[in-house]
């Protein structure tokens, strides 16, 4: 019964893991760029939901909303000034920007909000469900975060496989010159798919939060991290991927603090993203790509 | 062999490196005369050795980032290293080896020796991915490095040596000593690092870097860099000289770890985090990606400002993330380029040479 416990809440850590992970696998599958600052804009989005619940007593689904579009214009901004201008430039270039704008982000958030932590309200209250006759305690926020991702999972598959937008993301990440010539603005397509990912990041920072209380400047950028693991895991550039990835990714670091040590669980989890990338660099469902000379 | 080396390269490179040597000597000089006349507050005197270790640790991140092209971002990593096999070496050497300086050169070579195998251990892995995935990579394995520290449990008695993970079942004989207390790291240091001995760490790496980078080893580095399939087309074995780099970077960065850390009583796993693996990245960005001189410069320059500013002190992170998003801009960017180009009143000269 301890092992489901264990498993439950896994399941639950890596369905936060899996909605980040869907930002940057949408974004490097587009854009071909790790965005670094993904784990930050999920503090700005706890940020905004923190206060717009506990400072102005808003709802906390409007909260929610609210931070997803402060979120969302966020990511939009930032693709425009940082990364946009360094379009042609060399990866490395691009990295550093973005770790640069991680900062950037992580260092107003500490003065506009100060470094002392905040205990962030959960959005559902502190209830939960007792299972066989109590033994097995799940909690809502649990409930409602795999709900959440599961939703999110299907619409955005039906999004990218049915609309035309979603054609058109596809078409960019497979060769963007091309869908230039068809006739696809591949700018909007790349801002639309940083404003999804940023729109997303709010609602994992609103679950994360409500999850682990604790809201700092750097909240973010672990999650982040671990987040980008799981989009590796899966395979980077597929949903379904990033999906799998960060549920195994959860269910890997939960099982590590239960079983192992909680001092080194994040070693753990790193090491799962180095033995992946040895193992197999394009995941478990990405497609292997050839090297064009 | 040096000199020979330096008169067949070509003269503006020569000038280049030489005005290198030539401007540290002279700011060690400076700063000894200064510091020996009481002219310099005692934190800036604080400051000189940390300042001579982040030079250190820009010159060897620069010869990852600057001239083999690739991102490391776990550089704190060697540096903890470095730190701790060094500070615990110096500890062990402290009965037997009375004589600080020479108790500090063997503390330094051990931790650029075990740096250099983490190192190697590291580029095993790492080496085979490129770009963004042995960034996101070389991340984690600094902290990885981070955590296991924090749970080493390392000492001495007089049934020799000791050590255990997560909790301490060292069980030390009486008069024994636990060197490494996890994660309250090392303490009781004897701060035996000086500013000569941190001068002397410059110029060897100095010379290290710049050998290597003019030689055969050195322009595979570059070839590499600058078009890795062009490169392994003509033969050039890709691991080996990348290899070459890491391990010689990680070694330079472990000497800097221990010269770092017995200029402070105390030391902690987590003193070497994410932050200082970005603040170096800052200096290098900073002074100019595989430009020597001007990582030294930058990381001079970003040691002291913050002190002389203190009342800034809360902006400081923010300044060097603005640096290296604008630095990244100004030097990648066409129309910025251009913008910039033509505010330089030196242009025309440039574009004569």
């Amino acid at each position: 019964m301890i092992f489901l416990n264990f498993f439950i809440s896994g399941i639950s850590l890596g369905s936060i893991y899996a909605i980040i992970a869907l930002g940057y696998t949408m974004v490097y599958g587009i854009a071909k760029m790790l965005n670094f600052a993904h784990g930050d804009v999920i503090m700005v989005g706890a940020y905004v939901c923190f206060y717009a619940v506990s400072r102005y007593g808003m709802n906390p689904f409007v909260g929610v909303v609210l931070a997803m579009a402060v979120c969302t214009s966020l990511g939009i901004v930032i693709e425009r000034f940082a990364y946009k201008p360094l379009r042609q430039a060399p990866s490395l270039a691009v990295l550093i920007t973005a770790i640069g704008m991680s900062y950037f982000l992580q260092n107003t958030a500490l003065l506009l909000w100060s470094s002392n932590p905040k205990v962030f309200p959960s959005i559902i209250g502190r209830g939960s469900f007792k299972l066989f006759e109590g033994k097995l305690s799940v909690s809502h926020v649990t409930v409602l975060t795999i709900a959440t991702c599961v939703i999110i999972m299907i619409v955005l598959s039906l999004f990218i496989s049915k609309t035309k937008l979603g054609k058109a993301m596809r078409a960019c990440s497979e060769d963007k010159g091309a869908a230039q010539l068809m006739g696809i603005n591949v700018n909007a397509t790349i801002s639309l798919t940083f404003a999804i990912g940023s729109g997303l990041a709010a609602i994992a920072g609103a679950l994360l939060c409500s999850a682990y209380p604790t809201l700092m400047p750097t909240t973010g950028s672990l999650p982040g991290i671990k987040a980008f693991t799981a989009a590796v895991f899966g395979g980077i550039g597929s949903i379904p991927g990033a999906f799998l990835g960060g549920l195994m990714l959860g269910v890997i670091e939960i099982f590590a603090k239960a079983y192992i040590s909680s001092q080194l669980s994040d070693a753990v989890v790193f090491g799962v993203l180095i033995v992946v990338l040895l193992v197999k660099p394009s995941g478990l469902l990405g497609k292997q790509l050839q090297e064009k000379v | 062999m040096t000199m020979r080396r330096l008169i067949n390269l070509k003269r503006v490179e020569a000038r280049r490196i030489y005005l290198t040597y030539f401007i540290v000597i002279a700011a060690y000089v400076i700063c000894q005369t200064m510091s020996s006349t009481k002219f310099l507050s005692s934190s800036m005197r604080g400051m000189l050795v940390p300042i001579c270790a982040y030079m250190v640790m820009a010159i060897s991140l620069n010869l990852v980032v600057g001239i083999s092209g690739e991102l490391s971002l776990g550089h704190a990593g060697f540096m903890s290293v470095g730190a701790f096999s060094g500070v615990a070496t110096a500890i062990l050497l402290q009965k037997v080896l009375p004589f600080a300086p020479a108790r500090l050169a063997i503390a330094m070579i051990v931790a650029a020796i075990f740096a250099a195998i983490a190192g190697f251990l590291i580029g095993i892995p790492v080496l085979r991915l490129k770009g963004d995935y042995l960034a996101i990579v070389t991340l984690a394995f600094g902290e990885i490095i981070k955590s296991l520290l924090n749970n080493f449990y390392f000492g001495v008695d007089s049934g020799g040596l000791h050590f255990s993970m997560l909790t301490d079942t060292t069980r030390l004989l009486k008069g024994g000593r636990l060197i490494i207390r996890g994660p309250m790291g090392i303490s009781g240091i004897q701060k035996i690092a000086t500013f000569p001995a941190g001068f002397i760490l410059v110029m060897i790496a100095l010379m290290v870097v710049f050998n290597l980078v003019n030689s055969r080893s050195g322009r595979a580095f570059m070839a590499i860099r600058d078009d890795r399939i062009a490169a392994e087309s003509i033969g050039l074995d890709i691991t080996k000289y990348k290899m070459m780099a890491f391990v010689t970077s990680a070694a330079l960065a472990g000497a800097a770890g221990a010269l770092f850390a017995m200029n402070y009583s105390t030391i902690v796993a987590n003193k070497f985090d994410f932050n200082t693996s970005i603040l170096i990245l800052v200096f290098v960005v900073l002074g100019g990606q595989g430009n020597m001189l001007g990582g030294i410069i930058a990381a001079a320059v970003l040691t002291i400002l913050p002190e002389k500013l203190r009342q800034f002190s809360e902006y400081r992170m923010l300044l060097y993330a603005v640096v290296l998003i604008v630095m990244m801009l100004a030097t990648n960017n066409a129309e910025i380029k251009y913008f910039l180009s033509r505010l330089n009143p030196f242009r025309r000269k440039e574009e004569a040479e």
